[in-house]
């Protein structure tokens, strides 16, 4: 079994937000990047898990610049076989689809797996697009993925519950929480990562189908309101008359 | 300009989203002389009532298969084309999530995805806006090509009853073959889902146990709320892993938002924070969550619930 897990880097959960360039930039002053937690915790382990039980080949696969190396090694110090990074500095969901759907469409893989958004631009498109591209099958938001003859069995979640779906390989699924839980590379895997291979690809030039204008930052709360514990009408009160939503 | 509007249902019933994405989509038709084409796929029990709506035709495909993203984004696709539509709208809920990028990538349309502005049209283009970073800011974004698709957020836009009488008609296309299949569906029934609710009453690790939440039950049931958790109390199972609001579980965007006990972590706030008002019950003062709150109780929540409870019936009796 081939499996691609592809990890987005994305600023960490707890980074300031700040914009810069008439807010047309987000500001990486100070911020620290992370692996997307969707890509890591689930999609990521759950990859690893397919090659430990399944014998799986994992390739990890980033759409990034150089500074992504770090990112990517810590993935291959979890788990997996080797890594490709596309090397350019991605303008747009749009673009990082195409860089990925570019490099996948010549080679053969059962299953490729998607974090099912990332903390940042929040989209879940990335694997869709890919989907739409290569005209493969998509399931989003998985929380459960097995292999059993050939075939994923997967759960979906869906609003208040599950959809129980089996879907025949090579196919494109993102995983929810729930596929895998986190795993902390250990030093003998920091120090295999070292040696396995990280291929650098160029990229391929993209159409801008969508810009971004301008970043903004919401309205500031204007502050607690504390009422006395012991006056629980008050509190009615307040959200009937001020707030307006009882 | 002429858009498609995807309303969805569940076993016959539309979901409130179908509701919203239409409304909003005839709003948007409306200020551009354009027609709205509702399309519905699968049985329903009154698709008419989208003409209520705004919707000025609606199609319906006769299908009998489950949902499956990479059939309805074909579907979709097919029916903007036929119906000349520029935009398509669907809901940024599980099912349209899933739908968006596969149609827009198939499509060659230019997309965003959990909108939360109406449309505003340039010469080179139509601006929508979208929340980014988990919460914590705004982007405007301006979609340049010809062809668009855009995911509307659950609960950013209240469905509007304008009244209306479109045709319906039922449509001759060939079904793609699907390539996935769904084994089984479960579903908890008849309950709001949570991306829909107007108020959530929400617990975390200060309620103790799963045996206390008899007390969030009550509150709920007195104001009509739905039930929400924190992740650590999902995933101690104290409560099922559907009602986990936050980052990695259930983003949400109710009008009210009663969090009990719950310190509110960044994580929980990043699947919170657009709630219109934030009412946060806690013994600890320092709780984090008390600087997102509007409305805040320090005290003791075994005490402060109950009574609020019952200062609820008193009042909505």
């Amino acid at each position: 079994m081939e499996v691609i897990v592809c990890i987005s880097k994305s600023p960490d959960t707890t980074a300031r937000i700040a914009f810069t360039d008439q807010n047309t930039k987000y500001d990486e002053q100070g911020v620290q990047f992370i692996m997307n937690p969707f890509d890591e915790f689930y999609a990521l382990v759950r990859g690893v898990e397919l090659q430990e039980k399944e014998g799986a080949q994992l390739t990890f696969l980033n759409v990034g610049p150089a500074s992504n190396d770090i990112i990517i090694r810590k993935a291959l110090a979890i788990g997996g076989n080797k890594a490709v990074r596309i090397d350019t500095e991605p303008k747009s969901a749009w673009d990082v689809a195409k860089q990925i759907a570019s490099y996948l469409k010549d080679k053969t893989f059962d299953l490729v797996l998607f974090g099912k958004e990332t903390i940042d631009y929040n989209g879940s498109e990335v694997g869709a697009m890919v989907a739409g591209i290569l005209d493969l099958p998509f399931v989003s938001n998985a929380s459960k993925l097995e292999f059993e003859n050939g075939n994923f069995i997967l759960n979906r979640d869906i609003e208040g519950g599950i959809e129980k779906i089996r879907v025949a390989a090579p196919c494109i699924i993102s995983a929810a929480k729930g596929m895998a839980e986190q795993r902390i590379p250990n030093m003998r895997g920091i120090m295999m990562a070292k040696t396995k291979p990280l291929e650098v690809v160029p990229a391929v030039e993209t159409e801008d189908l969508v810009e971004l204008v301008s970043y903004s930052l919401p309205v500031e709360k204007s502050g607690v309101k504390l009422v006395d514990p012991e006056n629980m009408d008050e509190l009615v009160r307040l959200l009937s008359e001020e707030a307006k939503v009882i | 300009m002429n858009i498609l509007v995807f309303a969805d249902h569940i076993n016959g019933q539309f979901k409130k989203t179908a509701f919203e994405s239409v409304s909003y989509a005839s709003r948007v038709a409306k200020s551009n002389n354009g027609i709205c084409t509702a399309v519905v796929l699968g049985k329903m029990n009154d698709p008419a009532k989208l003409s209520g709506f705004g919707a000025n035709k609606i199609l319906e495909v006769p299908y009998d298969g489950k949902f499956s993203s990479n059939v309805y984004s074909s579907v979709l696709m097919e029916l903007a084309n036929r119906e000349n539509a520029e935009l398509v709208v669907v809901s940024h809920d599980l099912n349209g999530k899933s739908i968006a990028g596969l149609l827009a990538a198939k499509w060659g349309a230019g997309s965003v995805t959990g909108v939360v502005s109406m449309p505003e049209f340039h010469n080179d283009g139509m601006d929508v806006v979208k929340g980014v970073f988990s919460a914590k800011a705004y982007a405007r974004y301006r979609i340049k090509s010809a062809k668009k698709v855009i995911s509307v957020m659950p609960n950013a836009f209240p469905p509007e009853e304008v009244g209306g009488d479109a045709n319906i008609e039922s449509v001759n296309i060939s079904i793609p073959a699907d390539r996935i299949e769904v084994l089984s569906v479960e579903r908890a029934e008849g309950k709001v889902p949570l991306p829909e609710a107007d108020i959530v009453v929400s617990g975390g690790r200060g309620l103790k146990g799963p045996e206390n939440w008899h007390l969030l039950e009550d509150l709920a049931t007195t104001i009509g709320g739905v039930l929400a958790c924190s992740r650590p109390v999902a995933d101690v199972d104290w409560r099922p892993h559907n009602e986990h609001v936050g980052q990695t579980g259930i983003v949400i965007r109710p009008k009210l938002y009663i969090a009990v006990g719950i310190s509110g972590a960044i994580q929980h706030l990043a699947g919170v924070n657009n709630s219109k008002v934030i009412v946060v019950i806690n013994k600890d003062p320092e709780a984090p969550f008390y600087k997102a709150a509007d409305y805040g109780v320090v005290g003791d929540l075994f005490e402060v619930v109950p009574r609020l409870n019952e200062a609820l019936k008193k009042y909505l009796k």
